[in-house]
C-alpha cells in the first residue's frame, strides 16, 4: 500500500556549494549525483562523449554540471543553477554558485534559502582568502550548518596531519564568525569518490560520516523559528458563494511560530485582537500550522485585514518601526547605492518606499575588517546602512527569523532588484 | 519533544501555493497556461488549493493545435469542471485560418512551431500580463537557472541580463507597461516529485499516461501513434504495429512519443520512473520536431 512507500515520509534539505575555481566543486556535485544513482543513461552518454572529445582519460563527472563551466569559458553572466537529487531519506536541492569574488551576489542568493553550506578546500592549499569569504557569507545569511570538505586528499597521500592542520586553520577563522551553529569536517576525494557516497579505504584514521550520509542525517528540524508566531497575510479569500457565504480566509505562509485554532491573535497594523476559528489547507482542517506551511486562517471576529498585514500573538509581537538598521549586499552592476536615494522595499508580503539615511560601513569580506573611509556601494559590496520606510515594517531581526528579517530593495525606475537586506 | 516536520512533498506543495498566491497578488491580469500534461494538471490542482474555497482568480488557457488525442480533450473538460476553473482556448487552427501562420506541408508537418504565435496572440487579445507555466528546473540543463518569476520584454522574449535575483521567498514582479512575466510554481519539483504527489493527492490523469494498446509506428527512433492527423512514410508504415505503450508527456498527437511500458497504475509508474535510465526527454529522438513536443514549447519563446 501507498502508506508503506518511503517517499511519503521524506525530508527536504537545501544546500549551497562554494569553493574557489578548480577546488573540485563540479566534480563533487557530479560525484554525488552519480554515486547516488541520480544520473540518467542519456546524460551519462552525453558526458562520456564530451569527455572523449576533450581527451579526458576517464569520464569527467564535472561535465554533468557544465552549464556554468561553458558560461565561464565564454565569460557570460554567471548565475545560480539549481540541481536536484534524492535518496530514500531526503530530497536535495543544490544551489550551485560559482565561487569567484565577482559572484558574491550569486552566493548570497543561493545561501538565502539554504539549510546547509558545503565549503570546499583544496587540501594542497589549505584555508585561503576565498574560504574565509565563503564562510563569512554563509554566516551572514545565517546558514546554520557548514560542512567543510577538504578535497583532493589523494594528492596529499591521504595524510591526516595535513587534514588536521586545515581543520584547525578553519576553526581559528570561524571563531570570529557570529552565527554558525554547527561545523562538520570531512576529508574527501571528489575525483576518486572517497568519503563522498562511499567510505574511503584510504583514510582509516577518519571515523566520521561520508558526505552523503551527513547530508541525509543532519538534524534541521529546529532550524526554523517555532517560537515567535508570525503570519504575513498574502491574499484574502472571499468566495462569495452560497455554500461559503460568510467565509473570509487569510491566506499566507507561516513565517514563524505555531498557530492553532482557538489561539488568541492580534492583527497588525490595526492592533485588534480575536481568536483563530480554523486553519485550512483546502478541505483539510489543521490542528496546528508552522513554517513553511501555506494555509488559510479564519478568525472569530470580522477584522479589516488585507495583504501586507500580519497576524501575530498579543504577547509576542514583532518590532513595528520605520527606522531600520540592516546589513545589505549590493546587487546592481549598473547603479551604485545612492545616499538619500529612494527605493522600493519588499519585506514579507508588504511593499513600502525606503530612503537611505546613512551608510555606516562596508565589510572587507576577505579579512572581515570594517571599511569606513570608502562608503560607496557597488556590485557585490556588503555593509551596514540605515533606512527609513514610508510606513512601519513588522519585523524581527534576521538573526531570529530569516523570513521576517529579510528584505530586498528595488530600483523605482528600472524595477531591478538592487540589494538584499538583513535587518539587525 | 514535539517536532515540527514537513515532508518534502508537503514542502513543495507549500512553496508552490505561496508562489501561486504571489502571482495572483502581484499581477493585474494573470492566466494559467494549461497544456493538458501532468505538470499543468498538478499546477492547476495546486491553484485550486491555493484559493479554496473561492474559485481561482484567473482563467486557464489551452493552446489547442487541433491535433489532440480525444482522451486529452475529454479529460480536459471534466478536470476543469471538477476544479471549477474557467477555460479559454487559443486555437492554432484559427491562427491558420486568419493567415497569422502558415501550415507546414509534408508527412512530417507539425503544428508545434505555430503554437507560439497562437499563444502570444492569445495573451495579447486578453491583455494578460503574466502567465503561469508548469516548467521544472530539472527538465534540462538550460532551465537550471530559470527564475520563479521570469521577466519577458514587450516581445515576449527572455533576456538573461534582465532576470532578477530571487532571495528567500521575496519575488519582484514589478514591470513596465507592456512587459510580461512567466511564473513557474513547480520550479523545484522533479519528475519523480510530480508522480509521487499525484499519487499522494489521488489526482486523476488522462488515460494516455497509463499502459494501453495502441497502433504506433517508428519515426526517427521514437514511437508515434497512428492518428488521423498524420501520414506515414512507406518505411514508417512497415513499422506500424499494435504495442503496449504509454506516454510520458502529453501534447500534440503528431509529435509526442510513446514508450513501451506495461505500467498500468500510479505505483507502477513511480517504480518505472525510479528505475528509468533515461530522462523524460530521452525517449525522443534528437530530431528538432520531437525536441519541441508540447511540453517543451518554451524553446520558441513559449516558455
Ligand atoms: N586529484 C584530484 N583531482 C581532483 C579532485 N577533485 C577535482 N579534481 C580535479 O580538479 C580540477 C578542477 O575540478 P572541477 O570540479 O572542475 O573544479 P571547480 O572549478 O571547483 O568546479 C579537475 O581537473 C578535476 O579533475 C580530487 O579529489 N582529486
Amino acid at each position: 500500500m501507498s502508506e508503506e512507500r518511503g517517499y511519503l515520509d521524506m525530508d527536504l534539505l537545501r544546500f549551497t556549494t562554494a569553493g574557489s575555481v578548480d577546488d573540485g566543486k563540479s566534480t563533487l556535485i557530479g560525484r554525488l549525483l552519480y554515486d547516488s544513482k541520480n544520473i540518467f543513461e542519456d546524460q551519462l552518454d552525453a558526458v562520456e562523449a564530451s569527455s572523449k572529445q576533450r581527451g579526458d582519460e576517464q569520464v569527467n563527472l564535472a561535465l554533468l554540471t557544465d552549464g556554468l563551466r561553458a558560461e565561464r569559458e565564454q565569460g557570460i553572466t554567471i548565475d545560480v543553477a539549481y540541481r536536484y537529487f534524492a535518496t530514500p531519506k531526503r530530497k536535495f536541492i543544490i544551489a550551485d554558485t560559482p565561487g569567484h569574488i565577482q559572484y558574491t551576489r550569486n552566493m548570497v542568493t543561493g545561501a538565502s534559502t539554504a539549510n546547509l553550506a558545503i565549503i570546499l578546500i583544496d587540501a594542497r592549499k589549505g584555508v585561503i582568502e576565498q574560504t574565509c569569504r565563503h564562510a563569512f557569507i554563509a554566516s551572514l545569511l545565517r546558514i546554520q550548518h557548514i560542512t567543510v570538505c577538504i578535497n583532493k586528499m589523494d594528492l596529499v597521500d591521504w595524510d591526516e596531519d595535513t587534514y588536521q592542520k586545515i581543520v584547525q586553520e578553519f576553526k581559528d577563522f570561524a571563531s570570529r564568525l557570529e552565527s554558525v551553529v554547527e561545523v562538520t569536517f570531512i576529508p574527501i576525494s571528489a575525483l576518486k569518490g572517497d568519503n563522498v557516497v562511499d567510505k574511503s579505504t584510504h583514510m582509516n584514521w577518519y571515523q566520521g560520516p561520508t558526505l552523503l550520509y551527513h547530508l541525509e542525517t543532519v538534524y534541521i528540524g529546529s532550524d526554523a523559528n517555532h517560537v515567535d508566531a508570525r503570519f504575513p497575510v498574502q491574499w484574502v479569500i472571499r468566495p462569495h458563494s452560497n455554500e461559503y457565504h460568510d467565509f473570509r480566509g487569510f491566506a499566507g505562509r507561516v513565517a514563524g511560530g505555531v498557530f492553532k485554532p482557538g489561539d488568541e491573535v492580534t492583527v497588525l497594523p490595526s492592533g485588534f485582537s480575536t481568536k483563530i476559528k480554523a486553519i485550512h489547507n483546502m478541505g483539510e482542517e489543521l490542528q496546528e500550522a508552522f513554517h513553511p506551511q501555506s494555509v488559510t486562517i479564519t478568525l472569530e471576529d470580522e477584522i479589516d485585514t488585507s495583504r501586507g498585514d500580519m497576524i501575530v500573538k498579543p504577547n509576542n509581537q514583532p518590532k513595528v518601526e520605520q527606522d531600520i538598521e540592516a546589513m545589505i549586499c549590493w546587487f546592481s552592476d549598473s547603479k551604485k547605492l545612492q545616499m538619500r536615494g529612494k527605493y522600493i522595499l519588499r519585506h514579507t508580503t508588504k511593499e513600502v518606499k525606503a530612503i537611505v539615511k546613512e551608510v555606516k560601513y562596508k565589510v572587507n569580506i576577505n579579512t572581515l575588517h570594517k571599511i569606513e573611509d570608502d562608503l560607496e556601494f557597488g556590485l557585490n559590496d556588503i555593509g551596514r546602512i540605515s533606512l527609513r520606510t514610508s510606513s512601519p515594517l513588522f519585523y524581527d531581526s534576521y538573526h531570529r527569523n530569516r523570513q521576517t528579517g529579510s528584505f530586498v530593495l528595488i530600483d523605482e525606475f528600472t524595477n531591478e532588484t538592487v540589494a538584499a537586506g538583513m535587518i539587525l | 519533544m514535539h517536532t515540527y516536520r514537513v515532508t518534502h512533498l508537503k514542502q513543495l506543495e507549500a512553496e508552490s501555493i505561496y508562489v501561486l498566491r504571489e502571482f495572483a497578488a502581484q499581477f493585474e491580469k494573470p492566466v494559467l497556461l494549461f497544456s493538458g500534461g501532468k505538470d499543468s494538471i498538478v499546477m492547476a490542482w495546486l491553484a485550486r488549493k491555493a484559493f479554496w474555497p473561492a474559485r481561482m482568480p484567473f482563467p486557464l488557457m489551452h493552446v489547442d493545435t487541433g491535433h489532440n488525442f480525444h482522451e486529452t480533450m475529454e479529460y480536459r473538460d471534466k478536470f476543469i469542471a471538477d476544479i471549477r476553473a474557467e477555460l479559454l482556448v487559443a486555437s492554432v487552427q484559427e491562427s491558420i485560418d486568419k493567415g497569422r501562420v502558415v501550415e507546414e506541408k509534408g508527412p512530417k508537418a507539425s503544428r508545434n512551431g505555430l503554437q507560439t504565435v497562437t499563444l502570444l496572440d492569445g495573451l495579447e487579445e486578453h491583455a494578460f500580463d503574466a502567465a503561469l507555466g508548469g516548467g521544472r528546473r530539472d527538465e534540462e540543463k538550460a532551465r537550471a537557472k530559470e527564475r520563479f518569476f521570469s521577466h519577458r520584454d514587450e516581445f515576449g522574449q527572455w533576456d538573461p541580463k534582465n532576470q532578477r535575483p530571487e532571495l528567500w521567498n521575496i519575488f519582484n514582479g514589478r514591470k513596465l507597461h507592456g512587459e510580461h512575466f512567466r511564473v513557474f510554481p513547480l520550479s523545484n519539483w522533479t519528475e519523480m516529485d510530480i508522480w509521487q504527489y499525484i499519487k499522494l493527492e489521488n489526482i486523476p490523469l488522462p488515460s494516455l499516461y497509463f499502459a494501453h494498446e495502441r497502433e504506433c509506428f517508428e519515426r526517427d527512433g521514437t514511437l508515434i501513434a497512428k492518428t488521423d492527423f498524420i501520414s506515414m512514410l512507406p518505411e514508417e508504415e512497415k513499422s506500424l504495429a499494435r504495442r503496449t505503450v504509454r506516454f510520458r508527456t502529453i501534447g500534440d498527437a503528431t509529435c509526442t512519443g510513446a514508450v513501451l511500458s506495461s505500467a498500468a497504475t500510479l505505483d507502477d509508474i513511480i517504480d518505472e520512473v525510479a528505475a528509468a535510465r533515461q530522462t523524460e526527454r530521452g525517449n525522443r529522438s534528437d530530431d528538432k520536431r520531437s525536441e519541441t513536443a508540447m511540453e517543451d514549447r518554451k524553446k520558441q519563446g513559449y516558455f
